[in-house]
């Protein structure tokens, strides 16, 4: 149970990370692309926590849909935050 | 419980980005991390030590040696209602970049008649 | 001066939902209703898989509202973005190692959402992931391909058909059970494809609506692309 516990800590410094360049960067691309990071990490945690089918919802509409819809903004609007 | 404070952090951060940015994108962006955040929140409530997902899927499970459905049911309601959201408020923005022809909101504040 | 009024502000908020939740236990069980629903939901809906047995059968409303919310999101969408000049799409062709692989993959795609909606009773998933999978393989579609389009009005019929199965399954439990939605058809043993009466039927309906809606909204949000 050791390895899960770090694995698990790992997991979460990633998530936080992603959080926090999604947040910062200027380029909005980028920050989208660290916002669906943190929707992969976060699906990988609901399995961890035993919750598959929140997992599964997680992966194809946070991963997939949600990214999709911001790249499609931003294509129709600004890339760079001034 | 380094879950909860996984979770409050990202609920934090996504308010940080929400009171501070100044790009609508941003703004939205901040939106869906704090979606996430309570997502994770509620699910770490629901967990329970040394337990499987709650699934018949084998026999001999036992009700005792599960996790609790009720967060999970929750959440799977609010995943795909935080998408629609999300997806209404990002044609808004088109609208208001279409009309302003800028995306940072205190210059839309100024631009009013 | 607005940074540092907001880090303080996140600071406060921070330490008192933080101190709320430390008197949470982590990892044990809390006696609540969801103990209930792990003992008697299999004699009572049939389903092995708790999680779609709560959202089908014991929070059904709650499911219906919420595609209610997403259809009204999907046209909200469509009228914020109407267009009278009726745009096309006018993205570029994918390369041809992307095209050719997206043609292999799409039918796929498809199959595995139709699999988690069908079996949303027995394994994980459900209608809304199964409808999520079938977007995101249309989706695959719409980028490698520029001249791939999908019928609005088949899309809409499919839309409003899969809403009125779900509403006459309600109803029909109305008429022939006690409540609305309630469970009319034989249970069947648990764990097998034919089981659980009336859930297996909501979930495919709610799968088709979620997948056309979801596809409908990709639609009108990439037609807007210059």
């Amino acid at each position: 149970m050791e390895w899960m516990t770090f694995l698990v800590i790992g997991l979460i410094i990633l998530l936080i990370i992603a959080a926090v360049f999604a947040i910062t960067q200027k380029d909005l691309i980028l920050a989208v692309i660290g916002a669906s990071a943190v929707s992969v990490v976060l699906s990988i945690l609901f399995y961890i926590l035993q919750a598959p089918d929140v997992a599964l919802t997680e992966a194809a509409i946070g991963v997939a849909l949600t990214t999709i819809i911001f790249v499609i903004t931003i294509k129709k609007t600004k890339r760079y935050e001034e | 419980m380094i879950y909860y404070a996984a979770s409050i952090l990202l609920i934090l951060i996504g308010m940080y980005a929400v009171l501070v940015k100044k790009n609508i994108i941003k703004i939205v962006i901040g939106l869906s991390i704090i979606d996430s955040g309570v997502h994770l929140l509620f699910i770490a409530i629901g967990y329970v030590k040394d337990a499987t997902a709650p699934i018949y899927s084998r026999p001999g499970l036992e009700a005792g040696q599960m996790v609790d459905p009720v967060p999970q049911a929750l959440v799977l309601t609010a995943i795909v209602i935080g998408l629609a959201v999300t997806a209404v408020a990002l044609s808004l923005v088109i609208r208001l970049y279409d009309h302003h022809k800028t995306l940072n909101i205190n210059r839309i504040r100024k631009l009013k008649w | 001066m607005r940074k540092v009024i907001a880090v303080l502000l996140l600071g406060i908020f921070g330490y008192y939902i933080f101190a709320l939740f430390v008197n949470v236990p982590f990892g044990v069980r809390h006696d609540n209703v969801g103990q209930h629903y792990l003992e008697h939901s299999v004699q009572e809906t049939g389903a092995v898989n708790i999680v779609t047995a709560i959202v089908v059968s014991h929070r059904g409303f709650d499911t219906l509202g919420e595609v209610t919310v997403l259809f009204l999101a999907a046209t909200g969408l469509g009228a914020i973005l109407y267009d009278k000049k009726g745009k096309k799409r006018r993205l570029q062709n994918a390369s041809l190692i992307v095209k050719v692989a997206s043609k292999l993959i799409y039918p796929l795609i498809i199959l595995l959402g139709a699999y988690v909606f069908v079996h949303g009773h027995l394994t994980p998933g459900g209608g809304f992931q199964g409808g999520a999978i079938i977007a995101t393989g249309v989706l695959l579609m719409f980028i490698s391909y520029r001249r791939f389009e999908t019928n609005h009005n088949a899309l809409s019929w499919v839309e409003s058909l899969a809403g009125m199965t779900f509403v006459t399954i309600g109803l029909a439990g109305l008429i022939w059970g006690t409540s609305f939605l309630q469970n009319i058809l034989p249970l069947g043993t648990p764990n097998t494809l034919l089981s659980a009466g009336v859930i297996p039927l909501i979930y495919i309906a709610v799968g088709f609506k979620v997948g056309a809606e979801l596809t409908a909204l990709l639609d009108n949000m990439l037609k807007t692309i210059k």
